[in-house]
């Protein structure tokens, strides 16, 4: 009869959690490091061009950046098509770029206050008048140095 | 045989597992950084006397509001734009003083002297697509860094790399500093002789 006979201890054991917490370390480590942490949100398109001699951009505390294109859909209709420029989280004038670059560069420590990079993310599709609107401002607040970045690719796909 | 509970499964190498993991992630994975063409602008303030240029040592590169080329007043293509570039600085029609040994250009007198005089003078005007501009910035770049890949491979050939492979090893944080100082000298040198001399001027206003 002990054929039939239901089995006592024959049940699964439990399977342990005990590793539950590494692997969830584990993940949380894993995109702590993979994340790109963004401080803006974007409010314009920003498709950038392609160029393929391009350097690198590291160490994110010499860069500050600044955005211009066309307000993007969500943001179209109340301040319309024509490209503009974003400086932090909120749309700007080409007249507040000066006194956003010295805000910037005071907010840095101060053995890294000249050796800022401004980096221009531009919308391939924007005309270079505003472009060079930047550039003047810029100028007047002797940020020289800048960057205008780019995806990686042939120029050839800039042209349509 | 049928009564055994199957044993438990040892869990203690599990951390160990995660670990290896973990390090494999941190080891493999890059933060995206951005990239892009890194250039300087000039200073606001005026220059009280400038000096004075010769007209066949400035390679004029105009971009209408057509997004078209115009390279010493010739309407070219921007896949010619390169070699163009490339002939303008390497020319090295300068005699006596101004006299460029290691150009290997045709040396013609109406093009530019030699690679220190030459100077690229970029206009846009004001309705010059972004990208069409970057692609021209882009391709007058890579006229420079063809010239200095291949100074640096005549003058350094037991580095075997180009120039820009050497001097993305320099700005690279994991190269070690004695690299680097080893590096620094030699990308200055070639640097030197091919100095990037692109002039943009304001861009002309549309009528």
């Amino acid at each position: 009869m002990s054929k039939f006979k239901k089995k006592k201890g024959g049940d699964l054991p439990a399977i342990s959690t005990a590793s539950l917490p590494d692997i969830v370390f584990m993940l949380l480590f894993f995109f702590m490091v993979a994340t790109v942490m963004r401080d803006s949100t974007l409010m314009v398109k920003n498709q950038l061009p392609a160029a393929d001699q391009i350097q690198k951009l590291d160490k994110k505390d010499r860069v500050m950046y600044i955005y211009a294109g066309e307000p993007s859909s969500r943001y179209a209709d109340k301040y319309g098509t024509q490209p503009r420029i974003q400086l932090n989280d909120k749309f700007a004038t080409v007249s507040e770029v000066g006194a956003f670059v010295l805000s910037e560069r005071a907010s840095k420590r101060q053995e890294l206050q000249n050796v800022l990079t401004t980096a221009l993310k531009v919308d391939g599709e924007t005309k270079m008048g505003l472009i060079s609107d930047i550039k003047q401002e810029l100028r007047k607040v002797n940020a020289l140095k800048i960057n205008y970045t780019t995806r990686i690719g042939d120029y050839f796909q800039n042209i349509d | 045989m049928a009564k055994r509970s199957a044993p438990e499964v040892n869990a203690g190498s599990m951390a160990d597992i995660a670990f290896l993991l973990l390090i494999f992630f941190l080891v493999t994975t890059t933060i995206e950084t951005d990239s892009g063409l890194n250039r300087k602008l000039p200073p606001i303030e005026e220059i009280e006397d400038p000096p004075i240029i010769k007209q066949k040592n400035i390679f004029t590169v105009v971009v209408n509001k057509n997004n078209q080329l115009l390279v010493e007043e010739d309407l070219v293509d921007i896949s010619d734009l390169r070699e163009l570039a490339i002939e303008f600085l390497d020319n090295g029609g300068g005699d006596g003083e101004d006299a460029c040994d290691y150009c290997q250009g045709a040396r013609d007198p109406k093009s530019s002297d030699n690679p220190e005089k030459a100077i690229i003078s970029l206009k846009n005007d004001r309705e010059t697509s972004y990208k069409i501009y970057i692609a021209v910035q882009n391709e007058l770049v890579a006229a420079y860094n063809v010239l200095r890949d291949r100074e640096f491979m005549r003058l350094f050939p037991n580095e075997s790399m180009s120039f820009v492979e050497a001097n993305k090893k320099y700005s690279d944080p994991r190269t070690s500093p004695e690299e680097k100082e080893r590096l620094k000298p030699k990308l200055a040198e070639v640097k030197l002789l091919f100095p990037q001399k692109l002039s943009e001027a304001e861009p002309s206003k549309t009528n």
